[in-house]
């Protein structure tokens, strides 16, 4: 069982943003997604980025992750400065991204393997993870078998079976319904319990934020630029019961406000 | 561990619960008339049997009511005799196998070409700004009129035919693959890349397997149009095949034969267009 011991070793890295601008486009065109972006997420850490559509949360993602190129400022995962994407800092997407030529088995072995990892240690590792996220009885299934709610939780899988420093997640359970998106929550609360990895965790839904976060930043748009800062105290583990607590509704109407100014600064 | 609580059994529930069986009058009529809905397996091959059956009967009505005359339209009796009677003597299949040469060698050298080249001209963006203009020229260059440079170059033994049918739908396989490739997810990509795989591999590791199913069917559909090419190519410069037999046949007012030969040349592009379905069943079990 070394396999088993290695995967579920606790593994995080700290991210550092320091004054990321982003901008698209040049001259009379050009629109600044994002302006002067600093904060710091420390290993072990659940942030969550919560913010209206089109904020450019998810740029800020893609940034750290390698996967734009930023205009400006600095990025760093575990003070190694950010170039291009590397298995260092996992991703699960909003869109649902497993390979559908792969099982389900195969799709969290594909970092792995990767990695030329021995195929024993490989088997362990798929194993753990595919029970951690409860599926395991879907081992051979294709993604196209299966519910949007069971492709999310293969993909978190996917990701941790690689063993990144960091875990970023792009509104992961955006297109589930609420009670799937509920035990999905409660889910990755579970395994981040487990696992201790860095999360970066963005979002519009507010009390996805406060529910998951150790604390929100809070962003508003057109620039992206974080407005606030809030650490969620509440102790863990979470249920869903808190979003009636009145230390949890204090934060989320001070994050509505937050977002509600922005969007009559729109109009 | 147990399912979502959203999984597939509430769902299918309600989906075997709408089709009431005991209402047939109602939904007979509405299930035909429905877009998109699935018809039972019987149904469909009784249809497809008797629209067989109406093409055929209108051929067997049109000759003996003595419309048209037996000098442009066989009836169907002499047309099966034909073909009883050269396979017996072997010549059918003499002309079957050649043509059946000149297609797979053709289409072989094309499709291996064209998949790694179009796989990388829609994955690369500088492959296909560089390839994109000249290929889309040439594309729309009538291969018909190739065929006499192809005789002055290459004379009229098999290359020259084989030239024909790759110079016919090379160039398309390469702009469909292309466009196959150039639409894969681009988060697809994205997630191979935070799981460590190197931009190097990306179209092996990632838009080939994505593109696979659409490449077969790309092959697929080019496989036809080999089969067109390659009369084309038999009319002209061919001392056997399927068409030149209908070039000769056209000579002596044969209209069975001719008839004959297109017949085959349906029947064996009926048979590859089916293997081709079974490959992508058999390597593409995913994608169904």
């Amino acid at each position: 069982m070394d396999a088993l011991t290695l995967a579920t070793k606790p593994k995080s890295a700290d991210i550092g943003v320091d004054n990321v601008v982003l901008r698209y486009g040049t001259g009379d065109n050009a629109v600044l997604a994002l302006d002067g972006i600093s904060f710091h997420v420390a290993p072990n850490e659940f942030c969550v980025i919560v913010g209206p559509s089109g904020c450019g949360k998810s740029s800020l993602l893609y940034l750290i992750a390698g996967l734009e190129e930023r205009t400006g400022g600095t990025i760093a995962v575990g003070g190694k400065p950010v170039t291009e994407p590397g298995p260092d800092r996992g991703m699960v997407f909003q869109a649902y991204t497993l390979f559908p030529w792969l099982t389900v088995a195969q799709n969290v072995e594909y970092g792995p393997k990767r990695k030329s990892m021995p195929a024993a240690e490989r088997r362990a590792i798929v194993e753990h993870f595919l029970h951690e996220v409860g599926l395991a009885k879907f081992a051979n299934h294709y993604p196209s078998q299966l519910s949007g709610g069971m492709k999310q939780r293969v993909a978190i899988a996917r990701a941790l079976a690689n063993d990144p420093q960091v875990l970023l997640m792009d509104e992961p359970f955006g297109a589930l319904d609420s009670q799937t998106r509920h035990s999905m929550q409660k889910l990755l609360l579970r395994i981040w319990d487990h696992s201790k990895k860095t999360v970066l965790f963005v979002t519009h839904d507010i009390d996805e934020a406060i529910l998951l976060a150790d604390r929100v930043l809070a962003m508003s748009g057109r620039p992206g630029q974080i407005k606030k800062e809030i650490r969620v105290g509440l102790p863990r583990p979470r249920s869903m019961d808190l979003v009636m607590e009145p230390n949890f509704i204090a934060m989320k109407r001070e994050i509505l406000e937050l977002l509600k100014n922005d969007e009559d600064d729109e109009r | 561990m147990t399912l979502a609580p959203n999984a597939t059994s509430p769902i299918s529930h309600i989906v075997t619960t709408s089709v009431d069986k005991n209402q047939p009058g109602r939904s007979a009529w509405k299930a035909v008339a429905t877009p998109y809905l699935a018809v039972s397996r019987p149904l469909s091959i009784t249809l497809s049997v008797l629209v067989w059956v109406a093409v055929i009967g209108g051929w067997f009505a049109l000759t003996y009511s003595g419309a048209v005359k037996e000098m442009f339209l066989p009836r169907p009796e002499s047309v099966l005799s034909t073909t009883i009677r050269m396979a017996l003597d072997g010549s059918l299949w003499e002309h079957v196998l050649a043509s059946v040469q000149v297609v797979l060698i053709g289409f072989v050298i094309s499709s291996i070409a064209a998949v790694p080249l179009g796989l990388t001209m829609g994955t690369y963006r500088i492959v296909q700004a560089a390839l994109d203009p000249l290929v889309n020229f040439i594309r729309y260059l009538p291969v018909t009129s190739f065929v006499p440079l192809f005789i002055l170059w290459i004379g009229i033994g098999i290359e020259q035919r084989v030239a024909v049918i790759i110079f016919g739908i090379f160039f398309q396989q390469l702009v469909m693959i292309a466009d196959s490739a150039r639409s894969v997810q681009r988060d697809l990509v994205n997630a191979a890349y935070t799981l460590g795989t190197k931009r190097s591999d990306t179209v092996f590791h990632i838009v080939f397997p994505a593109t696979l199913p659409n490449v077969l069917d790309v092959l697929r559909v080019t496989m036809g149009w080999a089969w067109t090419y390659l009369v084309v190519a038999e009319l002209v410069a061919a001392r056997s095949g399927l068409g030149y037999i209908s070039l000769k046949a056209m000579r002596g007012f044969q209209v069975d034969v001719i008839f004959m030969a297109i017949a085959m040349i349906g029947i064996l592009g009926l048979c590859t267009d089916q293997l081709f379905r079974g490959i992508r069943r058999l390597v593409a079990p995913w994608a169904n």
